[in-house]
């Protein structure tokens, strides 16, 4: 039979402690377990990005993680960027702006990459933009808006160096 | 698409992990990174009743140097060995390959000890172990074993690793003298596995001829792939679009890959040769950086 594991799991700043199975999955745990139902499920296999969660602070595929992986870390879904009224951070803000969005199922996933590299990455160049959502696939916008967002997010686009192979293969 | 249930574990130490997986024997499984495990879990492909995860074991984690050796630990992640300076340094080819293994977000969970014991041969790992001649450290109820790459990966997706045993580290000899050090592919998708990939690390002697090289290619085959029959052709001379073309062909000759819905495997050898030649050339002109620099 499986086994129970209690967590003890920072979401979105607060301690929640739940009884979990062996064989749920992170997005399952917050999506049936929270109702934090932000986070989409797509494919289930860590193909399409859809269930992109911060891991303390990275992006992780909460389909293909175990809940009781992740007790004793902290973990940001979609729900925990915006205010306390539902006030849109800047990310997402500038997804609105620029019609980042058509039916909206990869834009959780999207916007947690995004904010991702706005917190971890200073003065990302276009390749740091294109491998931040490369792993998110979106079947509506073809991208282009969303990097016209991202430009916008991070302030100046002219300030989006243009990348060389010297960068990307120092990485 | 949930798993089937399972009992899951989280050993802290090495030597309760090793207990835990002779408990149970055949129906037990390591968890690592579980970027491979858990989709074939969701699928119910694999339906182990003991699953047990290594992640809380902080000795699997470390990243260590020695003058002889680069000690890469089972449980270090893509993206960790990707930023690590000791990486870079002691084993040149296994950082250029870091960028082609999928997405970061699959990168920040998926380990490099979990891509070897995988044993996919079109994973960007194992074929950087047999290039690089890794040694696999193996730690199970009947002592630690140490495993050569050319001796580790037997069929596609099967290893020298017994069911219960543990793969603890990665040993892997720096390289000495101006090196460079190239990885390229050819893929449906950014980030899907690769139909084909090469990678090459060259070392140059002071006259420029090439006084070690490694070559390598993923999915070309049942095991990664080390073209020895391309390294033959170049070591001990300088490179020229002759000698790069002629290690292209020598690969072709010897490779026999298969087809399926993605290519052919007329295409597959093709791609390799090109490949090979172009990852040749790349990793000379870096070993010549290398040595400028180092003057
Ligand atoms: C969408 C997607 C794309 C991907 N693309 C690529 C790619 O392009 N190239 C690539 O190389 N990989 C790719 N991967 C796989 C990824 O690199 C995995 O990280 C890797 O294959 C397995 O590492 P893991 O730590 O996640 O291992 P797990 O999934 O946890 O384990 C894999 C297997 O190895 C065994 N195992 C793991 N660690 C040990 C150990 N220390 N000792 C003994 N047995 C062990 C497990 O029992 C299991 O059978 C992709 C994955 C996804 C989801
Ligand atoms: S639902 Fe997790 S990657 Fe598609
Ligand atoms: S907006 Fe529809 S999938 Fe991206």
């Amino acid at each position: 039979m499986g086994s129970n594991h209690e967590v003890h799991i920072e979401v979105n700043g607060e301690l929640r402690t739940c009884t979990t199975e062996a064989r749920t999955s992170l997005a399952d745990f917050l999506r049936d377990q929270l109702g934090l139902t932000g986070t989409h499920l797509g494919c289930e296999h860590g193909v399409c990005g859809a269930c992109t969660v911060l891991l303390n602070g990275t992006p992780i595929r909460s389909c293909i993680m175990l809940a009781a992986q992740a007790d004793g870390q902290s973990v940001t879904t979609i729900e925990g960027l915006s205010g306390p009224d539902g006030e849109l951070n800047g990310v997402q803000e500038a997804f609105c702006k620029t019609h980042a969005l058509q039916c909206g199922f990869c834009t959780p996933g999207m916007v947690l990459a995004v904010q991702a590299l706005v917190d971890n990455v200073p003065e990302p160049t276009q390749q740091d933009i294109d491998d931040a959502i490369g792993g998110n696939i979106c079947r509506c916008t073809g991208y282009v808006q969303i990097r016209e967002a991202i430009e916008l997010v991070l302030g100046d686009v002219a300030k989006v160096r243009t990348s060389d192979d010297a960068t990307v293969g120092a990485r | 698409m949930k798993p089937v249930d399972f009992e899951l574990h989280r050993p802290e130490t090495l030597s309760e992990a090793i207990a835990l997986l002779a408990e149970h024997g055949e129906d037990g499984k390591v968890l690592a990174g579980g970027q491979s495990l858990v989709p074939l879990l969701n699928f119910r492909l694999a339906r182990p009743e003991h699953l047990i995860d290594l992640g809380r074991i902080a000795s699997l984690t470390a990243i260590r140097r020695t003058p002889q050796r680069l000690i890469i630990g089972a449980m270090v992640t893509h993206a960790q060995a990707e930023r690590s300076v000791a990486v870079a340094q002691g084993a040149p080819l296994m950082a250029r390959a870091f960028p082609h293994i999928a997405h970061q977000a699959i990168r920040a969970r998926g380990t490099v000890g979990g891509s070897i014991a995988h044993g996919d041969p079109a994973a960007e790992m194992t074929a950087v172990a047999v290039a690089l001649e890794a040694i696999m450290v193996a730690v199970g109820p009947r002592g630690t074993r140490e495993i050569p790459a050319r001796d580790f990966f037997i069929a596609n997706l099967v290893t020298a690793l017994d069911h219960d045993e543990v793969l603890t580290e990665v040993r892997i000899v720096p390289p000495a003298g101006p090196t460079g050090a190239a990885f390229e592919e050819v893929a449906r998708r950014q980030g899907d596995f690769a139909l084909v990939g090469a990678g090459a690390q060259v070392r140059l002697a002071q006259d420029g001829t090439i006084a070690d090289i490694r070559i390598c290619l993923t999915g070309v085959s049942a095991t990664p792939h080390r073209a020895l029959e391309a390294e033959a052709v170049l070591i001990g001379h300088a490179i020229s679009p002759e000698s790069t073309q002629t290690a292209a062909d020598a690969t072709r000759d010897v490779l026999n890959p298969s087809s399926d819905l993605h290519a052919t495997a007329d295409y597959r050898r093709d791609v390799a040769g090109t490949l090979v030649s172009r990852v040749v050339k790349t990793a000379v002109q870096r070993a010549t950086f290398d040595t400028t620099s180092a003057a």
